[in-house]
């Protein structure tokens, strides 16, 4: 089958790949271009270890055809951090133990980056909601979801 | 709030312990914050093929024929590997520690005996490819009879699951059908005891569901080895398996993990490392074999089914004098580590308590449902899970709140245990009073009192005439219901004398805190009245022990 | 051959080719069609991707709503205009999954599926498809779930229905076991036109009680010209199982779902939240 190019921007540089036609964007970033962040779980939507941003919303990498994805803006939990200073959220995470193996976590702060760029203030039923499709099976939610609201509140004083 | 009570065995420990209650950050979460962990499958490597296998779609069958030439023809496909590629193809992962028999191919061959065994597996340049030359793999089938539940397997003339072991049933100590506890006389005791309660308790399986799930990356790396990416709990432990299974010296594999993408022990089978190591040696390519979340929810090891009967006898005081639990643990079609989790149910079954009698008879059985593996607190959970609910069901029969029930049974330091070990550190009773304390749940003047630390040892330290029987011999179902024997006790003891009991039951204070606890839920209405009070026990003063000394008998006296 | 993509730019050929190639499937968001080619259900064929602009229209606005089929269910919760639409859109999946999942898709997502068709069955809701090399006709949503069920519909370009008579007018319930999110046990969509206090053309549908979405028929009439007090409510939930042919899954038994869908109808008709 011929493989067909595709053109983004990942982590704010532009790449260019051939995919298989039906190769998802999960399979792309990992094994295509090397960003090794998001994760595969399940490949059927059901845990959000996969969840990027495209366009600023969030997506399951697994779920979506690379190509579609031509001509789109593409964030991965590789890309969070300023340089050597973490994001709010990372170091949020880093602070309320929001992680134990580490393995939803780039899901989880791809997942919370799409509500805090939306809504920097939300309330805790709407962090929850954020997540819902994001699956952690060792931490719990609570520290993730009381880092969420950590990271907005920070991000909220530093504004102020 | 994690709070660290200093109070509780002040003289057992060296004061400097400081880190529990306080803030430290884990080494490895910068690197999960910032995606840079990797784990297994977050490694690139050129030319990488990828592996899928054949599943059976039976729970058991004859295998009449495969038939593999449209796989190697279709598109992609590098190699297609059946059961005589491996040079090992049958094998139990605890023969590394010389326990149990190689009962489980790698791919099966003449027979599957669960549904989703493995039998071809595929490996092709992209996984849509493997995934479409799976398909084509032709598995022609003679469906045989099955069997599901434990006790139905054991019956003489059951269906034959696993050839390895004919009678269905792991064989303990080359000389029984199942593991074995004996410790007093639980049928005299029954016969002296106030009441008698028999319970049966079933689990059923559970899946880990770790969001990562089982798999392997393996290539070839320089000086003739291999590098193997494992999602592995117990990275040398798989080593040591794939060497054995794929015939290979330990010290051509190269083996890196230790980041394990939840595992909470499903993933200590090596599931994939061999047959991914195996893919790499016969096509020379990287290959990497990571199993799908159908596969890994459907057919990865479950933690097993288990069904545990326990018959108590106990006293009006509350004093539990005899116990004797059945247990069934559902192995799945092969061995792994089932057998072992049954070891140590039996050393669990009397629980944190002194029991002067305890008979145990634990069956590892083998049924045509997907191998069981480990899972946290294996061979432990479901069986204690089971003793603490007929713990609250022998207080409520006996009147006695079911805390002060178990301060009342619970061990103390110096006591013997029903598989002879002695207890040491042994902490429930206070595990208990804090318990209580921090639910306002009033306990008895004895029950606040009582010491893991005091009343123990003694004559409770004694191994009592013991009652052993040969029952259960391999291969002679017959011999289940054998004649028991008297095995004398040991010291300090002497055979002849009766057990002192333990403490004598205080009963609490009449309960009416209302006023200061306000959460303090009702007693039962139908709770029987509480047996008169006795006269206090006064309380040992406890032996002078020097704390450091106490907690390092765990490495000298204990093994 | 591994699945193959091809992208379209009009309707017109797209429906061309599906009508002429049967290994080809349209692209929705792709939701269930990925998850069947990662799980290797899905092995070969062809994914159409049309790229048609009406595929996304939205007209919202009037009386009349037109929606393209290629409308994501985050679109539908980002428009004012489609209020009680956003319970339905909310309850699939969780955030990433409904900037994907399309109202297309979901016409034929297979139960329990379908929660938002359901939703569009109870506003009388029509399809405009596109079958073979034809021109476009409409065709009212259930003559379209029933041919679904035979299998060969063509393509699905929009939806189209007439907004709900007033705020309280259109009702919907999900039920789920996990929380916040969860496949349907069953879901309940109703619409309760009043005309001087009485129901009058009363819409209701069930997700998860039969092979595709349905209509509760027998509620509807007993609804008909009645106020909704207990005694309605009452005979609605008696005659609430009439038609119904709930599956048993991983979700729940055939029988658990009968047991409840008279409870949650008698709730949502009384206005009480399950
Ligand atoms: C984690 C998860 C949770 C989910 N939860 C729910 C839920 O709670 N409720 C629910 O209803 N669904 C749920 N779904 C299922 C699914 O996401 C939705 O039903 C969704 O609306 C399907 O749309 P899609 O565009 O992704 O479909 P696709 O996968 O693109 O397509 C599905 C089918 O519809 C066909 N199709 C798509 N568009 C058209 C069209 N315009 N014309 C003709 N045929 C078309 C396709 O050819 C294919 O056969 C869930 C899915 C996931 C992964
Ligand atoms: S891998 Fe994409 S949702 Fe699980
Ligand atoms: S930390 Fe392991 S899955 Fe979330």
């Amino acid at each position: 089958m011929a493989r067909m190019p595709v053109q983004f921007r990942l982590n704010g540089s532009d790449r260019a790949v051939f995919v298989e036609p039906a190769e998802t964007l999960l399979g792309t970033i990992r094994r295509g271009l090397g960003d090794f962040a998001p994760k595969f779980g399940c490949g059927q939507g059901t845990c959000g270890v996969c969840t990027v941003l495209v366009d600023g919303e969030p997506r399951l990498g697994c779920l979506t055809l690379s190509v579609t994805c031509e001509g789109r803006s593409i964030e991965t939990a590789s890309g969070l951090a300023d340089g050597p200073t973490l994001h709010p959220l990372q170091a949020a995470f880093m602070e309320h133990f929001a992680a134990q193996c580490g393995f939803c976590t780039p899901g989880m702060l791809m997942a919370a980056k799409a509500l805090l760029d939306r809504n920097p203030n939300p309330t805790r039923v709407e962090v929850v909601e954020a997540i819902a499709g994001n699956v952690c099976r060792c931490t719990g939610y609570e520290p993730i979801i009381n880092a969420i609201l950590a990271a907005a509140q920070q991000r909220g004083a530093r504004r102020a | 709030m994690l709070e660290f009570r200093k109070d509780l065995f002040a003289d057992e420990r060296d004061d400097n312990l400081n880190v529990i209650g306080k803030g430290e950050q884990r080494q490895d979460m910068l690197g999960h914050v910032t995606g840079r962990t990797r784990f297994f499958d977050d490694h690139g490597f050129d030319g990488l093929l990828h592996l899928k296998v054949v599943r059976s779609p039976h729970h058991h069958a004859r295998i009449r024929s495969i038939d593999v030439t449209a796989a190697e023809r279709a598109p992609g496909v590098k190699r297609v590997i059946r059961g005589q590629d491996v040079p090992l193809n049958k094998n139990t992962l605890l023969s590394l520690i010389d326990f149990g028999k190689d009962d489980e191919p790698t791919l099966a061959v003449d027979k599957v005996r669960y549904k989703g065994e493995p039998i071809v597996a595929i490996i092709a340049d992209s996984e849509a490819e493997a995934l479409a030359a799976v398909k084509l793999v032709r598995v022609s089938y003679d469906p045989l009879p099955t069997v599901f539940d434990v006790q139905e397997a054991l019956k003489p003339g059951a269906v034959v699951v696993n050839e390895t072991y004919p009678g269905n049933y792991f064989e303990y100590h080359d000389k029984y059908d199942h593991q074995k506890l004996r410790f007093g006389d639980v049928e005299a005791a029954f016969r002296t005891a106030d009441h008698v309660l028999e319970e049966r308790y079933q689990m059923s399986p559970i899946e880990h569901a770790s969001t990562e799930t089982n798999g392997t990356i393996a290539a070839p790396e320089t000086n003739n080895r291999y590098v193997v990416h494992s999602c592995a709990q117990g990275l040398f432990f798989s080593l040591g398996t794939t060497a054995k299974i794929l015939a290979l010296e330990s010290n051509r594999l190269h083996f890196i993990g230790g980041t394990v993408g939840g595992g909470f022990g499903g993933k200590v089978d090596s599931l994939t490392e061999p047959l991914a190591v195996l893919g790499a040696i016969l096509t020379g390519r990287p290959v990497r074999y990571v199993l799908g979340r159908e596969e890994e929810m459907q057919f990865a090891s479950p933690r097993g089914a288990e069904r545990h009967v326990i018959k108590d006898g106990v006293m009006r005081d509350g004093r539990i004098v005899a116990r004797q639990i059945t247990s069934y643990f559902d192995a799945g079609a092969y061995t792994r580590l089932t057998s072992y989790g049954v070891v140590k149910c039996v050393a669990h079954m009397p629980g944190p308590y002194t029991i002067p009698n305890v008979r145990g008879d634990a069956y590892c059985v083998f049924t045509n449902r997907v191998p069981a593996t480990a899972m946290r607190g294996f061979g432990v959970t479901g069986v204690d899970f089971s003793i603490e609910v007929q713990m609250d069901k022998l207080a409520h029969l006996v009147g006695i709140d079911p805390m002060e029930f178990r301060i009342l049974n619970a061990y103390r330091d110096g006591d013997m245990k029903a598989h002879r070990r002695v207890a040491h550190n042994t902490a429930l009773i206070e595990c208990v009073q804090v318990v209580a304390e921090k639910v306002n749940w009033p306990l008895s003047e004895t029950a606040r009192r009582a010491s893991s630390l005091s009343g123990g040892g003694g004559p409770r330290a004694a191994i009592p005439p013991t009652v052993t029987d040969e029952s259960g011999r391999i291969g002679r179902p017959e011999t289940r219901q054998a004649p028991p024997q008297l095995t004398p006790g040991a010291a300090p003891l002497p055979a002849h004398q009766p057990r002192p009991a333990v403490p004598v039951y205080q009963p609490p204070p009449a309960h009416q805190p209302a006023a200061a606890l306000p959460n303090y839920p009702a007693q039962p209405a139908d709770a029987a009245p509480l047996p008169a009070p006795a006269p206090p026990v006064p309380n040992a003063p406890a032996p002078p022990q020097h704390g450091a000394a106490r907690f390092s008998s765990v490495f000298t006296r204990r093994r | 051959m591994p699945v193959n993509v091809r992208i379209v730019q009009g309707l017109q050929e797209a429906a061309g080719i599906l009508a002429s190639d049967r290994g080809a499937q349209l692209l929705g968001g792709g939701t269930l069609l990925v998850r069947d080619i990662n799980e290797g259900v899905m092995t070969e064929g062809t994914l159409l991707r049309a790229v048609d602009p009406v595929l996304l229209a939205m007209n919202t606005g009037g009386a009349r709503v037109e929606l393209g089929a290629g409308v994501t269910m985050a679109m539908v919760l980002a428009s004012r205009d489609l209020p009680y639409l956003h319970a339905a859109a909310r309850g699939i999946g969780g955030p990433a999954v409904r900037t994907t999942a399309t109202i297309g898709g979901n016409l034929f997502a297979a139960t329990p599926y379908g929660d938002f068709t359901t939703a569009l069955l109870a506003l009388d809701a029509v399809v405009t498809l596109h079958a073979g090399f034809g021109g476009a006709r409409v065709m009212p949503l259930v003559e379209m779930l029933a041919n679904r069920a035979r299998g060969g519909v063509g393509l699905v370009a929009s939806v189209g229905f007439s907004r709900p008579a007033g705020a309280d007018a259109f009702r919907f319930v999900k039920v789920a076991r996990v929380r916040p999110k969860g496949v349907s046990v069953l879901s309940i969509a109703a619409h309760l036109p009043q005309n001087g206090g009485r129901i009058s053309g009363a819409r209701i549908a069930y997700g998860a009680m039969g092979p595709t979405p349905l209509r509760a028929k027998a509620v509807e009439r007993v609804l008909e010209g009645r106020t909704l007090d207990a005694a309605t409510i009452a005979a609605a939930k008696s005659a609430a199982l009439e038609g119904t042919q709930p599956a048993t899954d991983a979700i729940a038994s055939e029988w658990y779902r009968r047991e409840v869908l008279p409870v949650h109808l008698g709730r949502l008709l009384a206005g009480e939240t399950s």
